[in-house]
């Protein structure tokens, strides 16, 4: 049996020892890792409660990302509760086997410390990486804080492990700003943790030797379009009432409140930014500012980025006269990814606010309260000329002479 | 919101007082944040981290920051560093040196009209702890120029930080924190 760990009802931790006291909370059966700047530590802490006898499992040291997760592949199918962490090349180089997870249905936990990807290499915080897995398949979650980190990798376990579901699930959370930033967070005992993710219940489980079953088989022509269907209807139908269901139970138990969008000040607001991560909460800042000012200012925050909560974003933003997304990674050559999900979804709406794109905070460059309170002057202006009043796309707090981009003139 | 910044050299436990301020504060029910900036330093690089502290939940995750107080735990990087960087008017530096603080002054004269204190952190740490981290008599002097706890309640708080560490060092931590309080001007 696993030691139990005391906790005070506040610890002061940062994202990763956050993530790794969660994992640790899950009783998870096998980590396979290979760790990587910024999320080596919630792999190290993991260890450490592992050897320190805190845990009843397994920890496999691999020698590449693509081995971790193809080690979580192979245990998560045996029949276990797996997880890991990565960030950057790591997670790059295991976009390879996140298809794979995916597709052959195996609710493995990862925890990605979101970092730029190189070339020029760099260990601080975007979202690059968060972007190169909106295809693979996997519940994509937000992470705001460190509190958030703990949270939702709890959560993570009770939405991928469901019968109705078996997906698996990313937990992201801001390279450094969240992994390496402590704050007081709110913990809950070992027990009542454990209880809330529940028992691992296994399901096709390949060391069921009474029922045969096959892992990564071949489709072709004839059968692949059905799994990957299947798997996309799973994803657009049954994950966001899991979710909500399982925010529902984790209010109950914590009163913490969790939605797949989350909105401040969002009721009345004329103008809003669309963000991800700790920029989610320093615009808060910037908007009490501005409501004290009496400007109609509100966030809007992606927490869960797959299956992206179309309906629910639509809901939020219906009165918003202009809104700006904010991309933290380099779209190179295009428009931000969060601008496309946003202009998707307000294309259908009756009454369309104008949104323009920023993007911001490549490898780690700081995001201001300053320059939120610029960014809404410009979303001030296009709300009341009713269009966007500069080039659709600019950098923010970058070198150099202004650097904006698709000018509508 | 009480802001702090620390200029220290990677190895000299920055982080760690940083984090062990956050922790004790966090016990008097106050919101913390505790970060630093690493990039791929080496030890013995400069490097700063950062304390927020406030009644309400601690929104702000900028790295700007305007200090109300600026730790200087290594000697030199009062002149190799931009220790007044983005300071207000009333921001009071707590500078590790061997000088007296108006020598100090005179060999950096951009502290001139600042409100400036002086200990020196690392003799402490050599002759209590054994070795020259500065880090925990540094709590012991913002403490006095703060004012932020009585001295008694943070060694009592801060000893539960340190748990872990052989009881010897917990004590020599305790002496030199409470004679970075005392020698603090």
């Amino acid at each position: 049996m696993a030691e139990k760990m005391e906790l005070r009802d506040v610890e002061v931790w940062d994202g990763n020892m956050a993530a790794a006291q969660a994992l640790r909370q899950a009783q998870i059966d096998v980590v396979a890792a290979y760790p990587i700047t910024p999320s080596t530590p919630i792999v190290e802490n993991y260890a450490n409660f592992l050897a320190n006898g805190y845990i009843d499992g397994e920890f496999v040291m691999v020698e590449s990302e693509h081995a971790a997760m193809s080690g979580c592949i192979g245990a998560s199918a045996a029949g276990g509760r797996v997880s890991t962490a990565t960030s950057s090349q790591g997670f790059a180089l295991m976009v390879e086997t996140l298809y794979q997870a995916s597709g052959m249905r195996l609710p493995i936990v990862l925890n990605v410390v979101n970092r730029a990807l190189a070339s020029p290499l760099n260990v601080n915080g975007d979202h690059s990486d968060m972007y190169l897995g909106r295809d693979s398949g996997w519940i994509q979650i937000c992470a705001f804080n460190a509190q958030d980190a703990y949270d939702l990798a709890l959560c993570a376990f009770r939405i991928g492990e469901d019968h109705g579901i078996r997906l698996p699930v990313m937990v992201h959370q801001d390279g450094f700003m969240t992994s390496h930033t402590a704050m007081g967070v709110r913990t809950l005992t070992d027990d009542v943790a454990y209880n809330f993710v529940g028992e691992f219940k296994p399901f096709n489980a390949m060391l069921d030797f009474e029922k045969p079953v096959s892992y990564g088989v071949q489709t072709e022509e004839d059968w692949h379009f059905e799994h990957k269907a299947r798997q996309h209807n799973d994803l657009m139908t049954k994950v966001h009432p899991k979710i909500k269901e399982v925010f529902a139970d984790f209010k109950k138990l914590t009163g913490r409140t969790f939605n797949l969008v989350e909105g401040y000040h969002m009721e009345d607001a004329e103008v809003a930014v669309v963000a991800i991560g700790t920029a989610v909460k320093t615009a808060q800042v910037a908007v009490e500012k501005l409501r004290a000012e009496g400007v109609k200012a509100g966030v809007v925050g992606i927490r869960v980025l797959r299956p992206f909560p179309f309906n629910e974003i639509k809901a939020m933003i219906k009165n918003l006269k202009a809104v700006a997304a904010m991309d933290r990674s380099s779209p190179n050559g295009t428009v931000g990814a969060l601008y496309n999900e946003l202009a998707g979804v307000i294309v259908q709406m009756d009454k369309a606010p104008v949104m323009n794109n920023y993007v911001y905070g490549l490898g780690g460059r700081d995001i201001t309260i300053a320059h939120f309170m610029a960014i809404f002057e410009d979303l001030k202006a296009n709300a009341k000329a009713g269009k966007v009043q500069q080039p659709l796309q600019q950098f923010i707090n970058v070198r150099g002479p202004k650097l904006s981009f698709l000018s509508q003139e | 919101m009480l802001e702090i910044r620390w200029h220290s050299r990677a190895g000299q436990g920055a982080v760690t007082g940083a984090k062990g301020l956050a922790d004790v504060v966090s016990t008097t029910g106050k919101y913390v944040q505790a970060f630093a900036f690493y990039g791929s330093a080496k030890r013995g690089a400069a490097m700063t981290a950062y304390n927020r502290v406030d009644d309400s939940e601690i929104l702000n995750f900028e790295k700007f920051m305007k200090p109300d107080y600026v730790l200087v735990i290594d000697p030199a990087l009062v002149y190799s560093s931009d220790i007044t960087k983005d300071e207000k008017l009333d921001t009071t530096f707590i500078i590790t040196t061997p000088m007296s603080t108006q020598e100090l002054i005179k060999s950096q004269p951009k502290l001139e009209g600042r409100r400036v204190f002086t200990v020196d952190c690392i003799a402490i740490a050599q002759e209590t702890i054994g070795k020259p981290i500065p880090n925990t008599p540094m709590l012991g002097a913002f403490m006095k120029i703060s004012g932020m706890y009585d001295i008694e309640f943070f060694k009592e708080k801060i000893t539960k930080v340190l748990g872990k560490l052989p009881q010897k060092i917990i004590d020599a931590n305790m002496i030199a924190i409470q004679r970075a309080y005392d020698e603090v001007k």
